[in-house]
């Protein structure tokens, strides 16, 4: 099933840093955006990670590296798509440990080092669509969450795998609210879980997870909408029954448990027949969503005899 | 109330274009944004949310008049129409952003969206109920109409506020704070209105 969608290039040998640092801003480094611009460049000075091509990445132009971390819906920091960029800097991420338990060989609390021992760190350049109707394009850096699961060991009884984020009042101010029932929760089937396309990221643009994008590691599962990749991960559970996700105990009739990208089933408020891709500027198109997010040929299978507007 | 009528005097000074003029600023600005990036990195949703909450606002402040008069003698009635007017402004405004930028004449989907979706079903009530007050707010409309019929139709900025403050309310994900004080503020103030609530006069 695996396409070779693009050469083994990787966005570091064609696009010279200055070109994928917010172009907008160095053009408005003169005017009022130079401020935003200095933050902007205010990053390493380079590429600290090197990873993999991967046959999986897509050829679609990148979102900028602006736009993916200054867009983000990470509710323990705020509600506005900017806040988590303003507040996520609070957050600690080292040490970092997963708890790794349930219906596994080898359960414990792994250090994230250990988490990440042996694993090979491809460059996935995956679309992301949101449930609230927009979509990026970035080039994650991680490696398959399957890996880490045969290296755990799953055992016959495990169905689903769930996922929990750090729940740190202290250091993620909206913890101390009931916006959500924290601490945020997640879940795969197991399938699903150990399909080729399921990643935990620890990078992004060859940078390490910026805090506000889920460092230090997070879940991407790019056939499903953005609040499926759950952030700053703790905890993975092999479990046999299908585990509680958050919005779906916030709004069941609006967020189902596979929340597959789907431009045939509508979220109950809004249409999920089209997409605004972010950082177009003001008139950039709309463009039609696709089906399991474009990702389809690898995934469709997972779901045959499935009623997906039941299961949605 | 001698304060009360100071403030009076000093209001009676001001032209009322200022306040057109004044509203439209917070416009000027947003436009200015949107074309120097200001908006962040999704502008069209960005533009839409913040024209829309202008308008919400300016209703709520039209909704402030009466109270205000009432409760303290501040008289600020005849910049009631000017807060009115930049309020349906600002809601044709985000409702064209929506249309324009944002769903981009896809009718199928807008149609779809208008009839389906609640939160927007709403929403484009609350617009269309402001029509016949735009159409009305000139001093011919309330000469022709006569005052109290005119004052009759004007009661539709009730509705239209309760489905301005539903539709930010309906729209978000989860209950964000900031919406539900907005819905608050709207019910609020038209509980106000109510007959045992509306007695109480300034000494």
């Amino acid at each position: 099933m695996r396409k070779n969608r693009r050469n083994d290039l990787k966005w570091s040998d064609v696009t010279p840093r200055a070109d994928y640092l917010n172009r907008r801003q160095i053009m408005a480094a003169g005017g009022m955006a130079m401020g935003a611009g200095l933050i902007g460049l205010s990053r390493p000075a380079r590429a600290s990670i090197d990873a993999r091509p991967s046959e999986y990445s897509t050829d679609e132009p990148l979102n900028s590296w602006e736009d993916i971390t200054s867009h983000n819906n990470f509710y323990e920091f705020g509600l506005d798509k900017g806040d988590p960029k303003r507040n996520a800097h609070t957050l600690t991420t080292d040490p970092w440990a997963i708890v790794i338990d349930g219906l596994v060989e080898r359960p414990g609390t792994y250090d994230l080092a250990d988490v990440m021992k042996g694993q090979v760190l491809e460059e996935r350049i995956y679309r992301l669509r949101c449930v609230e109707a927009w979509s990026m394009v970035v080039p994650w850096i991680g490696f398959e969450l399957g890996a880490l699961l045969n290296r755990v060991g799953v055992q016959p009884g495990a169905r689903y795998v769930a996922f929990q984020t750090l729940m740190r009042p202290e250091e993620m101010p909206l913890q101390s609210m009931p916006i959500l029932d924290w601490p945020y929760r997640e879940g795969l089937r197991l399938d699903e879980a150990m399909h080729p396309l399921t990643i935990l990221a620890t990078g992004l643009y060859g940078e390490e997870m910026p805090n506000q994008n889920g460092a230090p590691i997070r879940l991407v599962v790019p056939w499903k909408y953005g609040y499926k990749s759950i952030k700053s991960i703790v905890r993975i559970s092999l479990v046999e029954d299908q585990p509680q996700i958050t919005w779906k105990m916030q709004a069941p009739s609006e967020y189902g448990f596979y929340s597959n990208v789907n431009p045939n089933v509508d979220h109950p408020r809004w249409s999920q027949a089209s997409e605004r891709r972010i950082g177009g500027g003001l008139f950039a198109k709309r463009i039609p969503t696709q089906m399991f997010n474009g990702y389809g040929d690898e995934v469709a299978s997972l779901y045959s005899g499935m009623d997906l507007s039941e299961h949605f | 109330m001698p304060a009360a009528q100071a403030i009076n005097a000093q209001l009676r000074r001001i032209p009322t274009w200022t306040v057109y003029v004044a509203g439209l600023v917070p416009f000027a600005w947003i436009v200015w944004l949107a074309f120097s990036y200001g908006l962040g990195v999704d502008p069209v949703k960005e533009l839409e949310h913040r024209v829309g909450k202008i308008g919400l606002q300016f209703l709520i402040a039209g909704l402030c008049v009466t109270p205000l008069r009432r409760w303290t003698g501040v008289s600020l009635l005849r910049f009631r129409r000017a807060l009115g007017v930049l309020a349906f402004v600002y809601v044709a405004i985000h409702l064209l952003v929506w249309l324009v930028l944002d769903l981009q004449f896809r009718w199928a989907e807008i149609g779809a969206d208008i009839l389906k979706r609640p939160y927007i079903t709403i929403g484009f009530a609350g617009f269309v109920l402001m029509l016949p007050l735009i159409a009305t707010s000139n001093n011919w409309a309330v000469r022709r109409m006569g005052a109290a019929a005119w004052q009759r139709l004007h009661w539709l900025t009730y509705p239209a506020a309760l489905a301005g403050a539903t539709h930010y309310l309906w729209l978000v994900k989860s209950w964000p704070l900031e919406t539900l004080i907005y819905f608050g503020i709207v019910v609020a103030l038209l509980a106000l209105r109510l007959p045992l609530l509306r007695r109480r006069r300034p000494a």
